[in-house]
């Protein structure tokens, strides 16, 4: 509650309007905050290549082994990013990893003749893209019409597609789908100059979303929300609808993480996404973005997903017990936030 | 006071503080007698803050001493010592909003009852007994939210007498208050100097300073410049003593010529009225004209203005060089070419994480590149020239405005209303909580600015602002009731915006 101020806390110290420092210098300590994380992550790649000298550090290795595991995350966490950085929040993206392919899949493959169905197999795509858009919709409907709390929204949310998701996939998997959907066979499989499409999509993406963000009217109109909506809403920025626009892409592109975690799998599980939104948000503060919005960058986001697949990985390779692994994960990542505070200075909040 | 009388309440000799390379306070000095209420005055960034955080045990000083009559300053971490020495009354709420005024009083130090539970009872007695003592007259059972900026205040100082302390700091107690609150503050404050309180009083209102202070102190530039009775230190040796040079302020707007009654109208509103809030009002300004509104907190003139921009529902028609322009849309406001600075800049000015040049472009980001698309160079660009145009003391564009002091991010604010090339500008408080330098330099830039063939509609209640205007429209209650033009006679326009004296109704 911002009424609730601490009893006693003073005013920010005013800084007398000297300049302390030149343009330049502040630029590239800026940038260096993104770099936070490159320490941590240099620090695990040694690690890594003492447990596994011959391969860890080879190509393959890290491709393969290390990236290709975390694209789906990576761009949630953009997703995820996005809406962060725009002042909101969205849980339901890890219910959407799940429902988007779910969706799509059955309209083409399943045993229903529910809209005509079954869909043609390019319709794949196209339709777990609008599904998740369509999420982003409802959600923003929510969010921004009615002015419910996100948190609240996107957690309904999320339980109930995880619901609908259980009722159309009907507990069970359905697998074998490389060889029914050429969509997902060349998501999981095609390679471009020996590397994964998977990560080509996610190296595009993040591209992408760096000019958008830091080159576009849009872009910027998202932090301006995030640090200050009604100073945003009196400079003549349509608030709701960047809210709005920034959930429906975020939607879009967990749905796109899903169909992409289900070429790798060759399947969709009923539980596809379950739980990932903890990983999610992990990475993303990680990574320096601020959970009071406005703030963060996604190349900082980025590194914090690279650091959480390594720390995976690396645990893996130092032979941590399955059933200990995800306790074990847990302090690390525990471990990677105050690593983060430090190596930023900065508060997280 | 019951201590030596001959002590300083309390005495600040030499403090130093820097944050990082910043120098925040290179000599704190300050010597404040018992019983008197001392006023400590300076420019934004002089480093009264900062002082103020060393004397209430909030920052540690890099060198210099605190003493309280005459004993050093209790140890950092010692809050319960602390506050028995001192308090401070900040701008900003420090009470929990959810919770009752006497609960609030009593934070953490509730009476308890049977079994060491708290009691309820007890609770509100001990409060309406302390609230009593120095007449505060405040229901102890009223949730702090529902308070008044003025009994929020009154009950802080209560709170902080309860713990002992008999020495008050007020940062700029008056700034969110109307004159008559205002009148009623002071009636409190002298009251209370009589039952033997000690007040340190921050203000950028000089003539406040001689209403209630018995001496001032000046800091500039982070360093003690001068302590002496108010009555031998006039208004204009007080502004020198601020600004650091001789000639003192210009009296802006002074030579402004008459506006032709050729003029085309820049603003004309048709029976604007917000719901509510206030009835149909028409209202012509002129290319090149300054008007400006005033009335109290009450009257709706910020509404108004609100509603002018495209923030609020309104009725009517607003046209901007004879061109209606649609309603409850700032994006429609801002293309027919009206320029914005709201009323608390904190709120909805500036975002302080983003930088002076994404600030001050904020309104024209379609224009910085072509489809959408923002080249930082050309925002920086833009940035770099309202740093020079306003004055904005900056390390460059890159700087978050949140780091600037309070006049130079009301300047960025300004150029973010500048930036679109307005046909006129919608002021609501242009100077609020901005330091003498600053407000003659905002008000320059409002005066030079229509020069230029704008027009400006200034909401304000400051006597300063409205000098500058070339005609001034007061309202009461939703409602226009009197127009001046330049020369009208202060008392009469304070007694107007109180409503008194004027038959209105």
């Amino acid at each position: 509650m911002s009424e609730t101020l601490a009893v006693g806390a003073p005013e920010a110290p005013q800084r007398p309007p000297r300049p302390t420092g030149r343009p330049s210098k502040r630029l590239r300590l800026a940038r260096l905050r993104d770099l936070a994380l490159v320490p941590p992550i240099i620090a695990l790649l040694i690690y890594g290549y003492t447990l596994k000298p011959d391969v860890f550090l080879t190509k393959s290795y890290l491709v393969d082994t290390v990236l290709k595991y975390q694209t789906e995350l990576a761009l949630v966490v953009l997703a995820e990013a996005l809406v962060l950085i725009v002042g909101k929040f969205d849980l339901s993206l890890e219910s959407v990893v799940g429902i988007a392919p779910a969706v799509a899949v059955f309209l083409v493959v399943g045993q229903t003749s529910m809209l005509g169905a079954p869909w043609p197999t390019w319709t794949v795509l196209p339709v777990a893209l609008a599904f998740g858009a369509l999420i982003g919709v409802f959600n923003g409907l929510l969010v921004v019409r009615f002015k419910l709390s996100a948190f609240i929204v996107t957690l309904a949310m999320l339980i109930a597609l995880r619901g609908l998701q259980l009722a159309i996939v009907g507990g069970a998997t359905i697998s074998n789908l490389a060889n029914r959907i050429p969509t997902i066979d060349n998501l999981g499989s095609l390679r471009i100059l020996t590397v994964p499409l998977s990560i080509w999509i996610v190296v595009v993406a993040f591209a992408v979303g760096v000019v958008v963000l830091g080159y576009t009217r849009f872009g910027r109109s998202i932090y301006a929300v995030g640090g200050n909506a009604d100073a945003a809403r009196a400079a003549g920025i349509r608030v709701e609808r960047v809210i709005w626009v920034t959930f429906i892409v975020a939607g879009a592109l967990a749905a796109l993480a899903g169909l992409m975690l289900s070429a790798r799998l060759g399947s969709v599980a009923a539980n596809q996404g379950n739980g990932m939104i903890f990983t999610v948000f992990a990475a993303a503060v990680i990574g320096g973005i601020s959970l009071d919005g406005g703030k963060g960058s996604l190349v900082g986001a980025l590194t914090g997903v690279v650091l959480l697949g390594l720390i995976q990985n690396v645990l893996t390779l130092a032979q941590v017990k399955p059933d200990q692994i995800q306790a074990v994960n847990g302090l690390v990542i525990l471990v990677a936030l105050v690593l983060a505070r430090l190596t930023s200075g900065k508060a997280q909040d | 006071m019951v201590d030596d009388e001959s002590k300083p309440v309390v005495e600040a000799v030499g403090v130093a503080k820097r944050f990082g390379p910043t120098v925040a306070l290179a000599d704190g000095t300050l010597t404040v007698l018992p019983g008197e209420t001392h006023a400590l005055v300076g420019r934004n960034g002089a480093g009264k803050s900062t002082l103020v955080g060393v004397l209430t045990g909030l920052l540690k000083p890099d060198a210099g001493q605190v003493r309280f009559a005459g004993r050093p300053a209790p140890p950092l971490g010692d809050r319960v010592a602390w506050r028995q020495q001192v308090a401070c009354v900040y701008q900003k709420p420090s009470v929990v909003g959810e919770l009752s005024v006497a609960e609030n009083l009593f934070l953490d130090r509730q009476p308890r009852g049977r079994f060491g539970l708290l009691s309820r009872s007890r609770l509100r007695r001990a409060a309406n007994d302390l609230l009593e003592s120095w007449s505060v007259p405040v229901d102890a059972d009223t949730p702090a939210k529902e308070l008044t900026v003025e009994q929020r205040q009154l009950v802080e100082i209560a709170g902080a007498l309860s713990h002992g302390a008999r020495f008050v700091i007020l940062d700029e107690p008056t700034a969110q208050l109307e004159a008559r609150a205002i009148a009623r503050l002071f009636d409190r404050l002298t009251g209370l100097q009589q039952q033997g309180v000690t007040f340190l009083f921050i203000s950028h209102h000089l003539p406040e300073i001689y209403e209630i202070c018995q001496r001032v102190t000046v800091f500039r530039d982070a360093r003690h410049i001068v302590t002496a009775p108010v009555a031998e230190l006039d208004h204009a040796r007080l502004v020198e003593a601020m600004i650091g040079d001789a000639h003192g302020l210009v009296q802006v707007g002074k030579d402004r010529p008459p506006v032709p009654d050729e003029a085309e109208p820049a603003l004309t509103l048709d029976a604007v009225g917000v719901p509510d809030l206030t009835e149909p009002i028409d209202l012509t300004i002129r290319q090149g004209e300054i008007v400006g509104v005033a009335g109290s907190a009450a009257s709706g003139k910020r509404q108004l203005a609100e509603a002018v921009v495209g923030l609020r529902p309104r009725t009517g028609r607003v046209r901007v060089a004879g061109v209606t322009v649609r309603p409850a849309s700032v994006p429609a406001a801002l293309r027919a070419g009206i320029g914005y600075l709201p009323a608390d800049r904190n709120a909805d000015g500036f975002v302080p994480g983003l930088s002076v040049a994404e600030n001050a472009t904020m309104t024209v980001a379609d224009r910085l590149g072509p489809a959408g698309v923002v080249l930082p160079k050309r925002r920086d660009a833009q940035g770099r020239r309202a740093i020079a145009d306003l004055d904005v003391h900056a390390a460059g564009p890159h700087q978050p405005v949140g780091e600037l002091s309070g006049g130079n991010a009301q300047k960025v604010v300004m150029a973010r209303a500048l930036a679109r090339d307005p046909r006129v500008l919608v002021l609501v408080h242009p100077t609020v909580g901005v330091d003498v330098r600053s407000k003659e330099s905002l008000l320059g830039v409002v005066d030079a600015e229509t020069r230029a063939g704008r027009g400006a509609l200034l909401v304000s209640d400051e006597l300063d602002d409205l000098r500058v205007c070339d005609r001034v429209v007061v309202m009461v209650a939703g409602r226009v009731v009197a127009e001046h033009g330049r020369g009208w006679d202060e008392a009469t326009l304070v007694a107007e915006i109180e409503g008194i004296g004027e038959k209105h109704v």
